[in-house]
């Protein structure tokens, strides 16, 4: 095989002025990229179009160029590739293919990962040892409460959304317009979590006694004759307060995956149980439930992991404020607002090692399914 | 990484139709009032945050700060009440229009180029053979699992010696390294699972490895492509974080998730704006939503575990 495809392309070796024009396109395609990349950074380049023009130009060329860019580049390169000896085409080709990707992930995760490992040992004030940065995270009092409000959110979030999203998956695979009832609940997972977080703050609104709420919670508050609470300034309550939002989006991830793995249940052991006289409860306890047990696990790791690294909805709400930080915003604000980039990259590390033994656990029980199924 | 995961996105025929008989056939009339209640009661309380929201957005600036937006349902029809102040408001004088556009330059080639970097990649790995292709396909696949807090501090100081901050192509970079392991792991999950033949075929009608690519791959991997373009594009779109830390909140180039935490850091209790400003940020993720649902479904249990 691989000799009748030498063969082949021996005999199309292109003659030597198509070798010149693919070497030219690939000049000009490199270049035109270069320009292009030069305008969109310039901030004078467009001014002359007006700020509406100017803007939707750059918008324009900005998309243009990363799309159509992106493939130039891979159809120049094989063009290139193709121009050498048959053997080293196919030698040559698959690292053409594999190496871009493989160097955007060197470049922006494993090296970065490395060096963040080693700096978070290595930057610490001079005549400190390599441990500075760790014995900080665990002694600095702020970072104790971000701790405590991480385990607080490990043990309510992942709990709180898996038992609604289980609740309504059981219940909406028995009525009528199931997917129509499924998109009110899973809507909030394609909101930002800078969206989600205006639409929480305005949830808790806090106006004081006498005025008009405005806010939905107090409104109910204080027509059920209570006080008005300052739900988000107020502890220990507004960290519960942040789980809620949290809970809202993840509700409907839960939802999705589950109702999934319910559908998959066969029918004929939910009949049997039924016939054997077990109630609706008792057949979704102790027949369905066993059978998606690994969905379960499934959406529990999974949640836990985005609990962990929860920071948008914290950093808009209350950017941390009133003891409701938590690591992936105290990590962001050590690194952006105080530069304290030793610090910062020791948090990342606390992070990145709070979440293996979850993904651990992940994977362990995605073997078993796997097996299992 | 789920079992879910997998079985959405790759033909799997026989086990779809047996699932699709179950569901057919399953019982819906038995102790059917209490479930559609309890299903009505959490569908409401679920829609109740997003629609005060989108009704605020709506009603004149003394009018939010002064009654609650649930008092427009006494007389819902009276549409004097109704405003887009706001949103005339927030698009010019705060700088969301030019986010919103920032936004759609970002997330387009953010998209695009790590889902041409990950088929390509894909299709690599699956059908042609090199020295340290597993290897490598092991060290991609491993990196699901690393935060992108890991990344944060080494790539911003690399940013700041390249000249790389504040760039567009920067932040497309960033999303395309932060998206790609996940894109090569879905793809390849497809894209490996194409029929042997029509490689076969396609070789021996004489096309190049490319033109197999571009001809035959591409299009047939198409509801893998769609499920991860959809799950990267709102991710991209839906981001704080990496748009913060690589682009900054200059208006010349803030996004829509930036704009809209600077205005909540600025204009804190100027409700009629945030429900506008919140408004603006979602509809592009509502619309995608709305009539790609199906999609997006694949996506979000595609992409589960992007970290």
């Amino acid at each position: 095989m691989a000799e009748a495809v030498e063969a082949r392309l021996e005999a199309n070796r292109r003659p030597a002025l198509s070798i010149i024009r693919d070497l030219a396109i690939a000049v000009a395609v490199i270049v035109l990229i270069w320009l292009g990349l030069r305008v969109l950074r310039s901030e004078t380049a467009l001014d002359a179009l007006g700020p509406l023009a100017g803007k939707l130009v750059q918008a324009l060329i900005g998309i243009v160029l990363g799309v159509v860019g992106i493939w130039a580049l891979f159809v120049v390169g094989n063009s290139l590739v193709e121009l050498l000896p048959a053997r080293a085409t196919t030698f040559v080709r698959p690292y053409l293919f594999v190496g871009p990707a493989i160097a955007v992930v060197s470049i922006f995760l494993v090296a970065p990962a490395i060096g963040t490992i080693i700096q978070s040992f290595t930057e610490v004030p001079e005549g400190e040892g390599p441990l500075y940065n760790y014995a900080q995270a665990f002694t600095d009092p702020a970072l104790q409460v971000a701790l405590r409000n991480n385990a607080i959110w490990l043990v309510l979030a992942p709990a709180g959304s898996l038992l609604i999203g289980l609740a309504f998956a059981g219940l909406v695979d028995r009525v009528k317009r199931e997917s129509f009832a499924k998109a009110f609940i899973f809507l909030p997972l394609c909101i930002s979590g800078a969206g989600v977080a205006v639409i929480w703050r305005f949830i808790y609104e806090w106006r004081p006694p006498g005025q008009p709420q405005i806010g939905i919670l107090n409104a109910f508050v204080t027509a059920l004759g209570g006080e008005p609470v300052p739900w988000l300034q107020e502890i220990p309550v507004n960290t519960l307060a942040l789980i809620v939002a949290f809970i809202w989006i993840q509700t409907g991830f839960a939802m999705v995956i589950l109702s999934a793995a319910i559908k998959g249940v066969p029918i004929e052991l939910m009949e049997a149980a039924r016939i054997d006289g077990a109630g609706e409860l008792q057949t979704f306890l102790r027949v369905v439930m066993p059978s998606i047990r690994g969905s379960v696990i499934t959406v529990f790791t999974l949640s836990a992991i985005a609990v962990l690294k929860v920071f948008d909805i914290v950093y808009v709400t209350t950017n941390g404020n009133f003891q409701t930080d938590v690591i992936a915003n105290r990590m962001f604000n050590e690194m952006f607002r105080f530069r304290n980039f030793g610090f910062a990259t020791a948090l990342a590390v606390i992070l990145l090692v709070a979440v293996v033994p979850i993904i651990v656990i992940n994977v362990r029980n995605l073997r078993r399914q796997g097996i299992g199924a | 990484m789920t079992a879910e995961t997998v079985e959405g996105i790759p033909p799997k025929t026989a086990e779809t139709a047996a699932v699709r008989t179950a569901r057919a056939s399953r019982p819906r009339q038995s102790s059917g009032w209490l479930a559609k209640v309890l299903v009505l009661i959490i569908a409401v309380a679920w829609t109740i945050p997003t629609a005060g929201v989108f009704v605020s957005s709506f009603r004149a600036e003394v009018d939010v700060s002064s009654s609650g937006w649930w008092t427009v349902f006494s007389h819902p029809f009276d549409f004097t009440q109704y405003t887009l102040a706001n949103y005339s408001r927030v698009l010019t004088s705060e700088d969301m229009f030019e986010a919103f556009v920032n936004s759609l330059i970002v997330t387009i080639p953010a998209t695009v180029i790590p889902i041409t970097l990950a088929a390509f990649a894909a299709y690599a790995f699956a059908w042609t053979k090199f020295r340290g292709r597993s290897f490598l396909f092991a060290i991609v696949v491993g990196l699901l699992v690393i935060p992108l807090q890991m990344s944060l501090v080494p790539l911003l100081r690399l940013y700041g010696n390249y000249d790389l901050t504040g760039t567009f192509v920067g932040v497309w970079l960033a999303h395309a390294g932060f998206g790609l392991p996940l894109a090569i792991y879905i793809l390849y999950n497809y894209i490996s699972q194409l029929p042997k033949d029509i490689f076969e075929s396609a070789h021996i009608d004489g096309a190049t490895p490319f033109t197999a690519f571009t001809r035959l791959v591409i299009p047939l991997s198409y509801p893998a492509l769609a499920a991860f373009a959809i799950f990267q594009f709102l991710w991209v779109w839906n981001d704080l974080l990496v748009s913060l830390v690589f682009l900054g909140t200059n208006p010349d180039i803030a996004v829509l998730t930036v704009s809209l935490a600077q205005l909540v850091g600025s204009r804190g209790a100027a409700w009629h704006l945030l429900t506008a400003g919140a408004f603006v940020s979602m509809i592009i993720p509502l619309i995608v939503f709305l009539t790609m649902q199906r999609f997006f479904v694949r996506g979000i249990l595609a992409g589960s575990v992007k970290g």
